[in-house]
């Protein structure tokens, strides 16, 4: 841990460096967004280390780079970005991780929190019925090999045209729901069979559905254009593509591995495993990344949909006299091609999101035209006690970070740790004692998710703002969880 | 015969086995990664299930060791309380699983697992007081 002390470099309030020469074989430094306080529990373990390994990959540009809600992952840090070259860089899938599109998604309603109140258990409850969650759970979708191709390939899309809710939907999702360039048969059998049962469930550990009420607006006309008002109910969905995602990386990191060999690629970890950009490893699991980000697509948009008729069910109106619209859908796991500007000259770069959000300032042409002059709407969840955050991209995080920002609160205590420290009925009292109703498929599922096991989402987000990569939008404070 | 053990990672586990032999230290891995899943205790050894695999190393072996597993949890709902490695070399191995499919009604699911990762993935093997001991570490996304 001396090492980690010495071996960074404090550049202004909230950046933190690790010169190039830390470690042989770093290409570029590593840059850490944090400030001191954030710093103390970050270089508590082996993150730091990790962001100097990330710069180790061939063909990373300008820096490796961490969030500030950055912790010890597997190969990569959660809340890394690291930019590779597309015409001599490699792509490494322990830059994504097994969660492709893990993303967020969050959705506005015409209800105020007295509305919501009175039923709130029984909407809860409802929630948790209406969507599968938990260990074990199977899903209500029946496919086989020819739909589930279908789901890979056009993502929500597909679940838009079967009837999984709105087109009004793809307008508010990132890529519109559909990663281009998916192709089905880069995607061995496995994935389709441990996803086939999968498909529009919760799954466990830090995913989520939670209602929320907005309860602070810091950007009032930002606010108002995405149609958020303080005191309004909102809904967060936080998933990703289930084991369709988890199985395609594990056999792509085989192929990786053998590849990293291959092309006599020399890594400091198994997990960073890659291949050059262009060789066909490299475009094979780009394709067959696309499919899993497609899967998670889809997934969500089905939990929409059946989040739609829970409130349906409960305060007896339609979803669309509920206003039950998407503002923003995202993802925080996975690769994109990107131009991105160094040094002044425009590039076309890998980009490698582990735990970190897009972020694109206002006009950039990939926003949906009604976030045009607002900047990309970025959706971090806070843990389940505590606030979660709506923010817009900024120019600066163009500049500086290739369009990212952070993507939650971050961990800090391990689940195990976690698990000692505190009794689920504890919890469960904590959350009650603030208003906030919480169903689970476990107890142990609710003492790992504890609030006090992660950072506190305002403090990750107050030096996204004060580094200038994103700005605040909104509060969220969660009244009803529904856990896996 | 060996140990398993569950050790704290910020983000995911770490899971230590060991043994006196390869055997030992894989079927031991399997233990612990299906007693983080589920209690163990009631999932009954009432169906075989015959494993055959390849790998390029022993680290490469184990990561794809447990990731079969979890396939075959994930995608046929099976579980599994016994393990029985009947051959194994640096880069291949036979083994047989004991269990059954999941019943929501007798079975305690607990965490999930995503996948058995390659980062800081390590076997060694060595002679403890004139007895060979291995020793396997995996961390595992959860």
């Amino acid at each position: 841990m001396a090492r980690v002390a010495t071996g960074l470099k404090r550049l202004d309030e909230f950046r933190w460096k690790i010169e190039e020469d830390y470690k042989p074989g770093m290409r570029v430094p590593g840059i850490i967004y944090a400030n001191e306080e954030l710093m103390k529990s970050i270089a508590q373990d082996q993150a730091v280390e990790q962001v100097a390994n990330v710069a180790m990959l061939p063909g990373i540009v300008k820096a490796s780079l961490a969030m500030p809600d950055i912790h010890w992952g597997y190969g990569f840090p959660i809340g890394g970005v690291a930019a590779t070259s597309t015409d001599d860089g490699v792509i490494s899938p322990g830059g994504i991780g097994f969660d492709v599109n893990c993303g967020v998604r969050l959705l506005r309603s015409r209800l105020t929190e007295e509305d919501v109140r009175p039923v709130l258990k029984d909407l809860v409850d409802q929630l948790y019925v209406n969507i599968p969650s938990g260990v074990g759970a199977k899903g209500k979708i029946r496919l086989d090999r020819k739909g589930l191709e279908k789901v890979a390939a056009q993502g929500s899309q597909w679940a838009v045209s079967e009837g999984y809710g709105w087109h009004s939907d793809l307008d508010a999702t990132e890529s519109r729901g559909k990663y281009p360039g998916a192709d089905p048969t880069k995607v061995g059998p496995k994935p389709y069979e441990r996803g086939a049962g999968q498909l529009g469930t919760l799954g466990s550990g830090n995913h989520f559905l939670e209602v929320e009420v907005v309860d602070k607006i810091y950007r009032p006309n930002v606010a108002a254009a995405l149609g958020l008002e303080e005191g309004m109910v909102t809904i967060l969905i936080h998933t990703g593509s289930r084991g369709f995602g988890h199985q395609m990386t594990t056999d792509y990191l085989v192929v990786m591995d053998r590849a990293s060999k291959q092309y006599g690629i020399s890594l400091p970890d198994r997990q960073l495993a890659c291949a050059p950009f262009s060789s066909s490893e490299g475009q094979d699991y780009l394709a067959a990344m696309a499919c899993a980000a497609n899967f998670a697509w889809a997934n969500r948009q089905c939990i929409t949909h059946w989040t739609r008729q829970a409130f349906e069910q409960i305060l007896k109106k339609n979803a669309e006299q509920l206003g039950l619209h998407v503002v923003y859908d995202l993802t925080h796991n996975v690769a994109k091609i990107e131009d991105h500007t160094i040094n002044g000259t425009r590039k076309t770069l890998c980009i490698h999101r582990k735990g970190a959000t897009r972020a694109y300032p206002p006009g950039h042409p990939e926003l949906p035209e009604t976030h045009k002059p607002l900047g990309q709407v970025v959706l971090v969840p806070g843990d389940m006690g505590r606030y979660s955050y709506v923010l817009v991209g900024t120019e600066k995080a163009a500049e500086d970070t290739f369009a990212c920002t952070c993507h939650g609160a971050g961990r800090m205590k391990s689940r195990g740790q976690a698990k000692r420290d505190r009794k689920a009925r504890d919890v469960m009292d904590e959350l009650a004692s603030k208003g906030i109703i919480i169903r689970a498929e476990n107890y142990a599922t609710i003492t790992e998710e504890a609030p006090d096991a992660y950072k506190d989402a305002g403090e990750v987000v107050k030096v996204c703002e004060g580094a200038g990569i994103s700005l605040r939008v909104a509060r969220l404070r969660p009244i009803g969880v529904v856990k896996g | 015969m060996g140990f398993f053990e569950i050790r704290d990672h910020t983000a995911d586990i770490q899971l230590v086995s060991g043994g006196a032999s390869l055997e030992d230290a894989f079927e031991q891995a399997a233990l612990g990664l299906f007693s983080f899943i589920t209690e163990t205790k009631r999932v009954q050894p009432k169906s075989q299930y015959p494993v055959s695999l390849e790998a390029t190393d022993p680290e490469a072996l184990l990561v794809a060791w447990l990731n079969h597993l979890l396939y075959l949890h994930d995608a046929d709902r099976l579980l599994f309380s016994r393990f029985a490695v009947q051959e194994i070399t640096s880069t291949s191995l036979q083994a047989i699983l004991f269990g059954e499919e999941y019943d929501k009604t007798r079975h305690v699911m607990k965490d999930m697992v995503k996948a058995a990762t390659w980062h800081q993935v390590k076997i060694s093997q060595e002679t403890k007081k004139g007895k060979p001991w291995v020793e396997a570490k995996i961390i595992l996304d959860v």
